[in-house]
């Protein structure tokens, strides 16, 4: 019973290990605030989203092809994918609910826990393939089909009629029935729930039939309370295995629900965040991946996510082809977008990678074998001697997991140290990554490095700066030109305090 | 050969001594005077604490006089040092354990049938038992001691009666007809319905192949762990009635069974399982020490001459104890060669010289048991009794009180030891004045040595370490760097009292060359 809803030929491992630059880049893209956009308050979807969009750069352009249909469908039946999503959900969280009754070392608790347990799950399989029965001939998507197709097929009205009827006998309202043996002194053992064929034999059986095949009966007194527990602890030794049976049938039903969940959790993010996108005026469209080393980057519309969720409404795009270009350097004013816009390309990156639309009117570009970034870290000022110390280390650090095809968005690394020194650092960081096949995206101040590139004037460089309009004011848009020497803070100044505060002499 | 029996049997009585069972002593039921002194007690109850406890350690509070007696049981020890041998004979004991265990749980039972199957179990456990023994001695591991051989030959016409095959032969047809009795259980409410059972379908499994496609993996076992109870409550047995009702022809069969086996043990066998526990016991034991390195030896016993010598030997209950903090075991020897009788261990305190003295008696004490002793090799004296006098740990009220008892007590030694006694006497005197104790040592080494005892006397007084020719002076050596490291080893040297000085100066820079080099000329 396979629901393969993320990759073609394998479920969703919610568990498996991240890489070790993943807190970074988290961090560095804030792919947190782009999750809790998917969520929509789900912690579920928020895990799931987190860890898919973070394991994106493992997946093959097959994979990403086959994904980006599965959320093509889910955002054209939006409501279909969340009530399986919700199902499902409530199935789990009904046996939640009940765990008191698995807690406990009955056997007729655990029975019983099982059946009211395995009761709804009837109810909600039932209910999920009613799902595919009314809606499944509008979905497109070869994941989409085939789970329904298996819900259509596993879940027949046979089937569920069957596993009613074997609740409804576990409830054992007619009494037990055991077979035995004698262990080695005598006592009961091997006691095994049977299936009772007749119910109470007629009279008439009773009468002619020899006395051993009726058997002899006896009672135990309404007051006899050791006889009682010792009649009771019979029956619990009888339905042991029938309740280990059922509670563990329970439990792979169970997994079966929480596999879907995470099957679906990612598909139910991506439409909760495609509404909301959609709600800002935020433009979405799904890229056209190709493979690594192709050396296609070209985009329109290129926005980040996450500024305009945060900013509540759509926010400057850009368009831009970078085709061609191993190292991209951007320099300019501060605030001038350069810093959204490289996470406006990281989050692209990711959300391709991971078969997602991105927020872009079009977007064509390799996927990458692997995404790193390595940002400036504002940190106690008191530590300032230890800091460059610190940015090598991280950059050591990721080196070790760097192979040719990576991408990796720097932001004012190296600025710790005087601007000749960081240039050092950051021109010779720049260039052996470049050497090595790596894509790199620089966002720095540090003109020599950028101007030194920019002399240089090779065809796999661009050099890109946040412009600014002739009047002074900026606007939030990337465009091509070499790096300027000024950063332009003193734009800001007058932004912030006005056009009639005179510059500092 | 006594042939007046049903069966030719060779002459086994006991696995403790040779000869007849009328030749072996009566064994004490309470521990010797000096087990305490000696840590005898720890030692008999460690090893004995998985092996009876109290019921196996009479064995160990009678010590042996005679060298062949001892002889006999070394002879023992020694074919059960082959761990095939000695697991065979563990493997006996535990199912004559639980043959026992068997037995004892009859009585808690009021249902008939429910005490018959019981019964039962015991002769198959115990057929089983002397079976396996059997062929253990036969087969798998040949003994070559007269006690093992004896019984070789003893438990081998046994096996062969007709009594035993018989006995052997219809509990297996038993065991078998029984278990294959099947029936069924109806419960409902209080009632309970017993039938036979007529192939109803098992539940478990109809409901697991319900559920079949939804399996992944194992999963989580909810069973509820039900302990084994040793006896069949109400329920059971009135349920055991029905059963018995419903398949009579077995049931009658086991009703004659029990009644026509009734007495089914065998006297002398029963003897051999409890007394053979005394060798299982002490091989256990030491196992641990050899493990960890340390020898054991069988000692060549004497108790005619009184030269004495052992190699790398130790005290048992200190070496438990540095073992189980893992630190190293310091090894000692001694020798006395004619006319030598007393080692007289003197030096720094805490340097092992009561454990020395405890070691000497621990020797020769396990020596006279029969059992291999700690140390690479040991030629020990038979002692006919063994005195040991250690200092009384509670308070007496005033000094010379407590001079007093510690002269009654010697005085008690002195009278009852004899030539062929052990003495051990452990800082006598300590608490008296150097002049009183010097003077009571002399008078107690005099009888000593007009006895001519063997033994230790362990003291703070040098002089006594040359009392005279019967004296070997024995000194607990120093680390020579480090004062303060003891190395708790004994050395036969001369007690000058000096090297432990000199290293304790040396280490202050007082020694007379740093006093030169230090105070400026």
């Amino acid at each position: 019973m396979k629901a393969r809803l993320m990759h073609p030929d394998r479920n969703f491992d919610p568990q498996r290990l991240l890489p070790d630059h993943a807190p970074d880049l988290q961090r560095d893209l804030a792919l947190d605030a782009l999750a809790r956009a998917m969520a929509a308050n789900d912690e579920f979807v928020f895990e799931v989203a987190r860890k898919a969009l973070l394991l994106g750069t493992t997946l093959d352009i097959d994979t990403v092809v086959y994904r980006q249909e599965i959320v093509r469908d889910a955002i054209a039946h939006p409501q279909v994918a969340r009530r399986c999503y919700v199902l499902v959900t409530e199935a789990i969280e009904g046996k939640r609910k009940s765990h008191w009754a698995f807690s406990s070392n009955y056997p007729s608790s655990i029975l019983h826990g099982a059946i009211d347990v395995l009761t709804m799950f009837v109810d909600i399989l039932r209910k999920l393939r009613g799902e595919a029965d009314t809606q499944g001939a509008g979905f497109g998507s070869r994941g989409f089909r085939a789970l329904f197709a298996m819900l259509q097929a596993e879940f027949t009205d046979d089937y569920l009629a069957q596993v009613s009827a074997c609740l409804s006998t576990l409830k054992l309202d007619g009494g037990v029935q055991l077979s035995a043996q004698l262990g080695s002194g005598n006592e009961g053992k091997g006691y095994t729930l049977r299936e009772v064929k007749y119910s109470d034999s007629h009279w008439m059986d009773r009468l002619f039939s020899r006395r051993t095949a009726a058997g002899y009966t006896f009672r135990i007194a309404d007051r006899d309370e050791a006889g009682a527990r010792a009649l009771s602890d019979l029956r619990h030794r009888g339905i042991n295995d029938a309740a280990n049976a059922l509670a563990q049938s329970m439990d792979h039903i169970l997994a079966f629900f929480e596999m879907l969940r995470t099957e679906l959790a990612f598909h139910v993010g991506c439409v909760n965040l495609h509404e909301r996108l959609a709600a800002l005026g935020v433009p979405t469209c799904f890229p056209q991946p190709s493979p690594t080393g192709m050396g296609k980057l070209r985009f329109e519309n290129l926005s980040d996510p996450c500024l305009a969720l945060s900013m509540g409404g759509a926010v400057v795009g850009n368009a831009l082809d970078l085709g061609g270009k191993r190292l991209t350097i951007v320099t300019g004013a501060n605030q001038g977008g350069k810093s959204s816009f490289l996470r406006s390309l990281g989050l692209a990156q990711a959300m391709m990678q991971s078969g997602m639309y991105v927020a872009a009117s079009s977007f064509a570009g390799d996927l990458c074998a692997g995404l790193f970034t390595h940002y400036r870290r504002e940190e106690d000022p008191a530590m300032r001697g230890g800091r460059l110390d610190e940015e090598l280390q991280r950059l050591s650090a990721m080196v070790n997991e760097l192979a040719p095809g990576a991408m990796i968005l720097f932001n004012e690394s190296f600025a710790s140290t005087n601007e000749r020194e960081g240039s050092e650092i950051a021109t010779e960081t720049a260039g052996a990554l470049r050497d090595r096949g790596i894509r790199v995206f620089f966002v720095t101040h540090l003109y020599g490095f950028a101007h030194g590139f920019f002399a240089e004037g090779a065809e796999d460089v661009a050099c890109l700066r946040a412009e600014r309009l002739p009047d002074g004011r900026r606007s939030f848009r990337i465009v091509v030109g070499p790096p300027l020497e000024t950063s332009h803070g003193e734009d800001v100044y007058r932004e912030v305090f006005g056009d009639h505060a005179a510059a500092p002499p | 050969m006594d042939n007046a029996t049903a069966h030719c049997w060779p002459s086994f009585a006991s696995i403790l001594y040779p000869g007849p069972v009328a030749a072996s002593p009566v064994f004490d039921q309470a521990a010797p005077s000096y087990f305490r002194d000696l840590h005898l007690d720890r030692i008999v109850e460690a090893a004995t604490a998985n092996h009876g406890g109290e019921d196996l350690a009479p064995f160990f509070y009678t010590p042996l006089r005679d060298p062949d007696a001892v002889a006999y049981r070394q002879e023992v020890m020694r074919d059960l040092e082959d761990g095939q041998l000695l697991e065979a004979v563990q493997a006996f004991g535990r199912r004559m354990q639980a043959m026992r265990d068997q037995l004892a749980g009859i009585d808690k039972l009021y249902c008939k049938s429910g005490k018959e199957r019981r019964f039962l179990e015991a002769v198959v456990i115990y057929c089983d038992a002397v079976g396996r023994l059997a062929q253990a001695l036969q087969i798998t591991c040949p003994p070559e001691s007269r006690g093992m051989c004896a019984l070789r030959e003893y438990v081998e016409s046994y096996v062969a009666s007709p009594a035993f095959t018989q006995l052997a032969l219809d509990a297996r047809a038993l065991v078998v007809s029984l278990a294959n009795i099947s029936y069924c259980l109806r419960i409902k409410g209080n009632s309970v319905t017993v039938r036979l059972y007529n192939g109803e379908a098992d539940y478990s499994r109809v409901v697991a192949g319900i559920f079949e496609k939804f399996r992944r993996s194992e999963g989580k076992d909810y069973r509820a762990r039900f302990g084994h109870r040793a006896t069949l409550n109400q329920v059971e047995e009135q349920i055991l009635d029905r059963v018995a009702l419903l398949f009579p022809e077995q049931f009658r069969a086991l009703e004659t069974y029990c009644a026509r086996h009734a007495d089914f043990l065998d006297e002398r066998i029963v003897r051999f399982d409890r007394e053979v526990s005394f060798y299982v016991a002490w091989l256990s034991y030491i196992r641990r020490f050899r493990a960890a390195g340390l020898d054991f030896c069988y000692p060549e016993l004497f108790a005619a001459s009184k030269e004495v010598e052992a190699d790398s030997a130790f005290d048992l209950v200190l070496a438990g104890k540095l073992l189980d903090e893992g630190r190293l075991v310091v090894r000692n020897g001694f020798a006395l060669r004619d006319p030598e009788r007393l080692l007289v261990v003197s030096g720094p305190n805490q340097g092992g010289k009561t454990t020395f003295a405890r070691m000497f008696g621990q020797l020769h004490y396990l020596a006279s048991l029969g059992c291999p002793v700690p140390g690479r090799k040991a030629r020990l004296f038979l002692f006919d009794r063994l005195f040991t006098h250690f200092e009384k740990e509670e308070d007496v009220a005033s000094l010379r009180g407590k001079l007093k008892d510690d002269l009654v007590r010697i005085r008690t030694i002195l009278d009852q030891a004899t030539p062929d006694s052990l003495v051990v006497m452990n800082e006598v005197f300590a608490s008296t004045t150097a002049r009183d104790a010097l003077y009571l040592s002399r008078r107690v080494m005099g009888t000593l040595s007009a006895l001519d005892a063997l033994g230790v006397y362990v003291t703070f007084l040098t002089e006594l370490s040359m009392f005279d020719a019967k004296t070997v002076s024995m000194v607990g050596a120093v680390d020579p760097d480090d004062p303060a490291i003891r190395t708790f080893r004994i050395e036969r040297r001369a007690a000058d009292g000096l090297a432990y000085a000199q290293a304790i100066a040396r280490k202050h820079r007082v020694t007379g060359e740093w006093l030169r080099r230090r105070i400026p000329s």
